[in-house]
């Protein structure tokens, strides 16, 4: 077992009750709140867990691992310490499983140093604000929802739409303009199904970032409760590399969906109250645990920039698991079923669509001056065909007025050559902010007032041609 | 103060319970275990006591110890506030930073104000003066802004028997009062208040004057009186931090207290690396010498997010005393609300909607009710007031939930965030259908003086908004261009306000912040252009050649210039413009 040092701590066999993943242990001597449980069942083998209540000599404990074969005649043995993990360099290129087992066919990981992975909080007064522009070479994302080295950034998606396909795109594309350092990528997969793990695989593989990343593999069959653990023993991987090592670490958590459910079948097991659709009142600072751990640091050199994903049940936006992330995250990436109906890659809807950090990254000595404004202009202009389009659809497109049908090819010019790309087509930004203007130069000048005279002299095509 | 011990039986979660502790109150603050991690007691029940902790208990073992202060949770108040950063319990980051790497650990102690600072002590009472609490002794130049009145704390009068001028620590004693019951009491630049108990006044005054924020939206069509309140509700992605930012910045207030509670921790290192470097628009200094930060960060234990909130109304209050005006922002109240429900839940009450606890309502209640506007305690009548904004984070953006609509209740002032506008990049996503002020009537007296007619104005563009929001239902289902021309010329008006005056961008240098005298002449532009134009679409102008007019083009840019001048000139040529219209369309009739 990877998670402590040696053998130590009192062994009981007290258990009174089993109820799901909780076993209520008695007659227990000096156990502690959090502290790390070995459980070993009847049948040999051995799941660990943490305690969760502790009354007097009366113990609460969590199993993570599978639940089936639990009874009261396990031993449990008590370590005295909280869950740590070894920590080393020889951690990049490997796969574990939500336990922290070698899914690769390597021995066991021995570290240099063993770190706590639940408690981990970044003091906000030594936090680096981020700036520095990732080019992930998308448009829609790079043009008007740039992402900054330290962000979290999650993609909203549904179920059958590519986000995965995205975020390999993304972590194979990604750069620090100006610079030709690569990320190393941390995968952590929490109840996504194998094949979907084989693809990033196969991608990774492919273009060498294998190599550059390490990953921790709950699938969709493993037990579910392991799933709490995965993303910090993933985080705590990420903090090293990036903290530690200075590397620059991208985070890649899919599918958070899978781990609030899992979050929410233990508070039910604990009779907790539910706030919304069973899921608990503490979800939001449970999460906040797991994404506020991207960030810089003042005086480090490495960084941790955060790409959660999650499906909506079903496309619904305030379902409590999108409605907290977003509350969280430093924007959102918002897929849409109907541009994929339609043919577009990525799917990103650029109107819910947000990157908060964006005004800090882009501009005048970061990627160009004008570019804040065209993307607020882009989004006025599309949130304006995307009305006529409604309209059109009511009223027949030959009675909307002049500008309105304008908006209305614009939206669909735009959609077809702005958002639209290929999966393996790498954008610089230039090139990004070139079909901005000449989607643009389709509307009449004095409608692009989210753009300054001087930016719109110098960079509109009809003066840049004259 | 007598030390109670006691024994842990109990760790769940922040949620610790302890036996012994004979003589422990409710609201006093503890210290749990070996480490002795900052809580505070909630409940009692025979010789157990409930407690809150306020670090992460991970580790603590029932058996541990637990001493009880045997004194509420207190501020601490003097010199060195101004241009802090603390966590919840009043712990200065920076120096936390210092003491353990930049992640946080657990039970740290540091003091809120620092020890080894001096300041220099201007006495301004001299021995023999006769004085009671809330009179100032004496001042101590904290900021280049920011003069730091030194006040009897509050309970103690008496004669000042010697007082000294020179350089301080905020421990050593300045001036040494003698009590009428014979003691002699020494007096420090530092004093103490428990966080729960609201702070003594004079009296209660009514506030009559706008917190002017340079916003438009909010000072023009829905403003917040100083002392009042006012509540920011908006689902994520409305733009919410960024508003409340903007607030910080540009507010006419002396101080302002920030309180980032249950939020981002990248967004707190937005503010601390942009504070220091902004000029406040009034004094040209920077912002930074009259704010206080706390941060309590949503990964920081939930509990201390409770005592955050208290902690920093308290602050404020202690500057309102001082003769100030103070800003308080809360961002977010729902994620105190959080802390409220957690432990709720795990003393098992019965919660009542949501699983928030019955008593949230009256919670929230207390807390706005420490806005207010005052003349404090001492001879000289300082006024003084707090104000407090407060973000709601509604689940789902569903104002109907029980945090949001408590508040709306409560709060003087509504900015109703809206997500529909921020899709449309329309910033500050202020709608202004569902926001509303209760201060127009008191303000009005402010803004009469920049223009007589500015709440005619003002009503005046509400009406064309409301009706326009209207007409654009319709014109959804039959287009635009079926509308009769004077319903189209009230659309066309509705967007000229909306874009010229409603959109403010944050980023751009002039348009960041408005002056009230400019807020005034760019509405009052507005107006006029709408009667001017009403009065040639009653010629039969069609709104098409209207709308097509350079000059029209430009009403929309004119926030971003600087001199009214300018702003007088560019009206000249929309009034010539549509003189031009009108002789032609005279001419034809």
């Amino acid at each position: 077992m990877s998670f402590s040092r040696e053998k130590a701590g009192p062994v009981y066999r007290t258990v009174r009750e089993v109820r799901g993943p909780l076993l209520v242990v008695e007659g227990v001597r000096g156990v502690s709140y959090n502290e790390l449980v070995e459980v070993k069942l009847a049948d040999g083998t051995e799941i660990i867990g943490t305690v969760l209540d502790v009354y007097e000599d009366r113990a609460v404990v969590q199993v993570f691992g599978q639940t089936e074969g639990l009874s009261l005649d396990v031993a449990v043995r008590f370590t005295g310490d909280v869950m740590r993990i070894p920590l080393s360099d020889d951690l990049i290129g490997r796969v574990f499983n939500g336990s922290f087992r070698p899914l690769d066919g390597l021995p066991e990981p021995i570290g240099y140093e063993r770190r706590e992975i639940f408690v981990s909080v970044i003091n906000p007064a030594a936090r680096e604000p981020p700036s520095e522009f990732i080019q992930t070479g998308i448009s829609v994302i790079d043009g008007m929802n740039s992402l900054v080295r330290g962000q979290k950034l999650p993609i909203f998606s549904e179920a059958g739409l590519p986000h995965n396909v995205m975020a390999a795109q993304i972590a194979r594309q990604s750069t620090v303009l100006g610079s030709e350092e690569e990320f190393a990528v941390v995968l952590c997969a929490m109840g996504i199904k194998h094949e979907e793990y084989e693809y990033f695989r196969r991608e990774f593989e492919r273009t060498g970032a294998l190599d550059r990343a390490v990953m921790i593999l709950n699938l969709a069959d493993d037990p579910i409760i392991e799933r709490i653990i995965a993303p910090r023993i993933a985080l705590t991987i990420a903090e090293y590399l990036a903290f530690d090592l200075d590397m620059h670490v991208l985070a890649i958590l899919t599918d958070m969906t899978g781990y609030c459910e899992a979050l929410r079948s233990i508070s039910i097991a604990r009779e907790e109250v539910p706030a919304r659709k069973g899921y608990p009142g503490y979800m939001y600072s449970d999460l906040a645990s797991i994404y506020e751990r991207a960030g810089k640091i003042k005086g480090e050199k490495g960084s941790i920039t955060m790409m959660p994903i999650l499906t909506m049940p079903g496309g619904d936006i305030t379902h409590p698991i999108p409605d907290l992330t977003g509350y969280i995250t430093e924007g959102q990436l918002i897929l849409s079923r109907e541009l994929y109906g339609r043919g577009i890659y990525p799917p990103v809807n650029p109107l819910p669509s947000l990157s908060r950090l964006m005004k800090d990254g882009v501009g005048p000595g970061r990627t160009r001056e004008d570019h804040m404004e065209v993307s607020n202009q882009l989004y006025m202009a599309y949130a304006e065909g995307v009305k006529a389009r409604d309209l059109a659809r009511i009223v027949g497109e030959l009675s909307l007025s002049d500008r309105e049908r304008r908006y209305l090819r614009f939206a669909e010019e735009f959609e077809r050559s702005f958002i639209n790309q290929g999966v393996y087509e790498n954008r610089p930004i230039e090139k990004t902010l070139e079909i901005a203007w000449d989607l643009l130069s389709m509307l009449p000048e004095d409608d692009l007032v989210r753009i300054s005279e001087e930016n719109i002299r110098k960079y509109h095509p009809k003066y840049r041609s004259a | 103060m007598s030390q109670q011990v006691g024994v842990i039986k109990r760790i769940n979660g922040s949620l610790v319970v302890a036996e012994g502790l004979k003589g422990a109150k409710t609201g006093d603050a503890v210290y749990i275990g070996e480490l002795r991690l900052i809580g505070e007691v909630i409940r009692i029940s025979g010789n157990l006591v409930a407690l809150q902790c306020y670090e992460d208990t991970s580790g603590l073992s029932p058996g541990e110890p637990v001493i009880g202060s045997g004194a509420p949770l207190l501020a601490e108040l003097g010199p060195g506030l101004i241009g802090e950063i603390f966590d919840g319990l009043e712990r200065s980051e920076v120096e936390f930073w210092k003491l353990t790497g930049p992640f946080m650990r657990r039970g740290v102690k540091i003091t809120p104000l620092r020890r080894d600072k001096k300041w220099y002590f201007e006495p301004g009472a001299k021995p023999g003066d006769e004085v009671g609490e809330g009179d100032v002794i004496g001042v101590v130049q904290e900021s280049s802004i920011v003069e730091h009145r030194i006040l009897v704390p509050a309970g103690l009068r008496g004669v000042i028997e010697s007082i000294e001028e020179g350089s301080f620590t905020v421990d050593d004693t300045v001036a040494v009062l003698a009590t009428p019951d014979g003691r002699s009491v020494p007096l420090k630049l530092v004093q103490y208040w428990p966080v729960r108990v609201p702070r003594p006044y004079r009296e209660r005054i009514p506030i009559d004057r706008p917190l002017i924020t340079g916003q438009r939206v909010i000072d023009t069509f829905f403003s917040v009186a100083k002392g009042g309140t006012a509540a920011i509700p908006g689902g994520f992605g409305s733009g919410k931090t960024i508003t409340l930012q903007q607030i910080a910045k540009w507010s006419d207030a002396d101080i302002v207290v920030y309180i980032g509670c249950g939020e981002r921790g990248n967004e707190m290192a937005d503010i601390l690396t942009n504070f220091p470097e902004l000029e406040d628009p009034r004094t040209g200094k920077k912002l930074i010498e009259r704010a206080i930060f706390i941060a309590n960060v949503s990964n920081l234990p939930v509990a201390a997010r409770e005592a955050s909130v208290y902690m920093g109304v308290t602050i404020a209050e202690y500057f309102r005393d001082q003769g100030y005006d103070v800003a308080v922002i809360i961002d977010s109240t729902s994620r105190w609300a959080e802390a409220l429900r957690d432990v709720s839940g795990r003393l098992e009450e019965i919660p009542a909607e949501e699983g928030y606890p019955a008593y949230l309502g009256e919670r929230i209640a207390e807390l706005y009710e420490r806005a207010g506007r005052v003349v404090a305690l001492g001879k000289d009548k300082r006024i003084g007031s707090v104000t407090i904004m407060g973000a709601v984070s509604p689940p789902g953006g569903d104002f109907s939930e029980p945090v949001t609509s408590t508040t709306m209740r409560f709060a003087g002032a509504l900015w109703a965030l809206d997500t529909d506008l921020a899709y449309r990049r329309h910033f500050p996503a202020i709608n202004w259908l569902r926001s509303f002020t209760r201060y127009v009537d008191a303000l009005e007296g402010f803004w009469i003086k920049l223009d007589s007619q500015w709440k005619m104005y003002r009503e005046k563009a509400l009406a064309v908004l409301e009706e326009a929001s209207r007409l654009e239902e319709i014109a959804r289902v039959i287009g635009e261009r079926a509308l009769p021309n004077d319903q189209r010329l009230i659309l066309l008006t509705a967007e000229i306000i909306k874009e010229g005056f409603l959109v403010q961008n944050a980023h751009h240098k002039v348009d960041t912040y408005c002056p009230p005298e400019k807020q005034v002449k760019l509405l009052k532009i507005m107006m006029g252009f709408h009667d001017f134009a009403s009065e040639l679409v009653r010629l039969g102008v069609p709104v098409e050649r209207i709308r097509s007019l350079r000059s029209v083009a430009e009403l929309l840019r004119l926030k971003e210039k600087e001199r009214l001048e300018e702003i007088d000139s560019a009206y000249e040529r929309v009034r010539k413009d549509l003189e031009k219209l009108k002789a032609e369309y005279q001419v034809a009739r």
